[in-house]
């Protein structure tokens, strides 16, 4: 639902990015979205595809990595990968827990010529 | 073809603007709560007590945030200083308030006339939990009727929460509610998280919010 805004940043980082490099087109945007943020790959190729239109990164691929969430105990300090939505330590069962890996959105890099 | 190394927070363009609000707060001792919650759990009514209670105490406005109508706007008039309503329908955002809105919001206030503005986002579990805009603290409600099981389905907002309140208490006898293992749920994901207890109906609990705010402002305005 909030992928629009999102996706208006991505088209201004790669143009900038591709204007600084003096690319002449963007083929290939590599992004890196964590499994706990709230963004779908999916929304965001399709506000993109619109957005770029009539740019010099319209028709550039967009290849998502994706971020297995990963948690920490904060009582024993064990990382581990939540089973389900009830998150809590398979070592000690604690139930303080922190996000240590899971919420990233972030261009990681980009194929121009 | 070429590959060239990037490396950066899309959310970046939000959060620069988000930080450039917070200095205009801070100049003119604005203190600022974003207030969240699902549509319902009470984000208006709360506005609202908090209003009455501290009347002339604070000067409090208001910034309203809503996909289309100015219904909460017009509640709120006669007791704010000022009101600005945000419609997100024909905005990117139609889900929730982001810095940019905020930051045009501010604009039409008169903010050394102002302690406090509530900021009411979208009514919204998911979103708004991704936008700073700003604020000093961010305020999570949860109302009896919801379910004691929201933390554990929308983790992020309650992550990033200063205070959480558990509103619309004296539904307690009639809903199947574990106030504890909420509590747990939230201080697991939350260990500093503020709690409060209260409803908005009958007014219990409004006051050690009430007085939490003023402790909030004071020390904001200590600060400058």
């Amino acid at each position: 639902m909030h992928e629009l805004g999102v996706t208006e940043s991505i088209v201004n980082i790669a143009l900038t990015k591709a204007g600084e490099a003096q690319a002449s087109k963007v083929i290939k945007i590599n992004l890196v979205v964590g499994e706990l943020a709230g963004f779908v790959p999916d929304c965001i190729q399709f506000y993109f595809d619109s957005l770029s239109k009539d740019t010099i990164a319209q028709g550039a691929t967009l290849h998502f990595e994706s971020v297995a969430a990963e948690l920490r105990c904060r009582d024993c300090s064990a990382v581990f990968q939540p089973q389900d939505t009830l998150w809590t330590c398979p070592k000690c069962a604690g139930r303080s827990i922190e996000i240590f890996k899971g919420r990233e959105l972030y261009i990681e890099s980009m194929e121009v010529e | 073809m070429k590959k060239i190394e990037v490396i950066q927070n899309v959310l970046e363009a939000n959060d620069t603007i988000a930080r450039r609000n917070r200095q205009l707060l801070d100049m003119h001792k604005v203190f600022v709560i974003n207030i969240m919650s699902a549509p319902g759990a009470g984000k208006t009514s709360l506005i609202l007590q908090t209003l009455t209670r501290l009347k002339g105490k604070l000067n409090m406005a208001v910034i309203e945030g809503d996909v289309a109508s100015t219904v909460d706007a017009e509640k709120v008039q006669s007791k704010a200083k000022a009101v600005v309503q945000i419609n997100t329908g024909n905005m990117p955002e139609s889900c929730s308030l982001m810095a940019a809105m905020i930051e045009s919001a501010l604009k039409d206030m008169p903010l050394d006339d102002i302690d406090l503005i509530m900021i009411e986002n979208v009514g919204n579990l998911i979103c708004p939990a991704e936008f700073t805009l700003g604020e000093h603290k961010r305020v999570v409600i949860s109302s009896l009727p919801e379910g004691d099981d929201k933390p554990i389905k929308y983790p992020l907002i309650f992550v990033d929460a200063d205070a959480v309140i558990i509103n619309k208490m004296d539904l307690l006898p009639h809903v199947d509610f574990d106030i504890a293992a909420f509590r747990r749920s939230i201080t697991g994901l939350n260990p500093k998280v503020q709690v409060f207890q209260l409803s908005c109906k009958t007014g219990e609990g409004i006051e050690r919010w009430c007085s939490w705010i003023l402790e909030q402002v004071g020390t904001n305005a200590a600060k400058r």
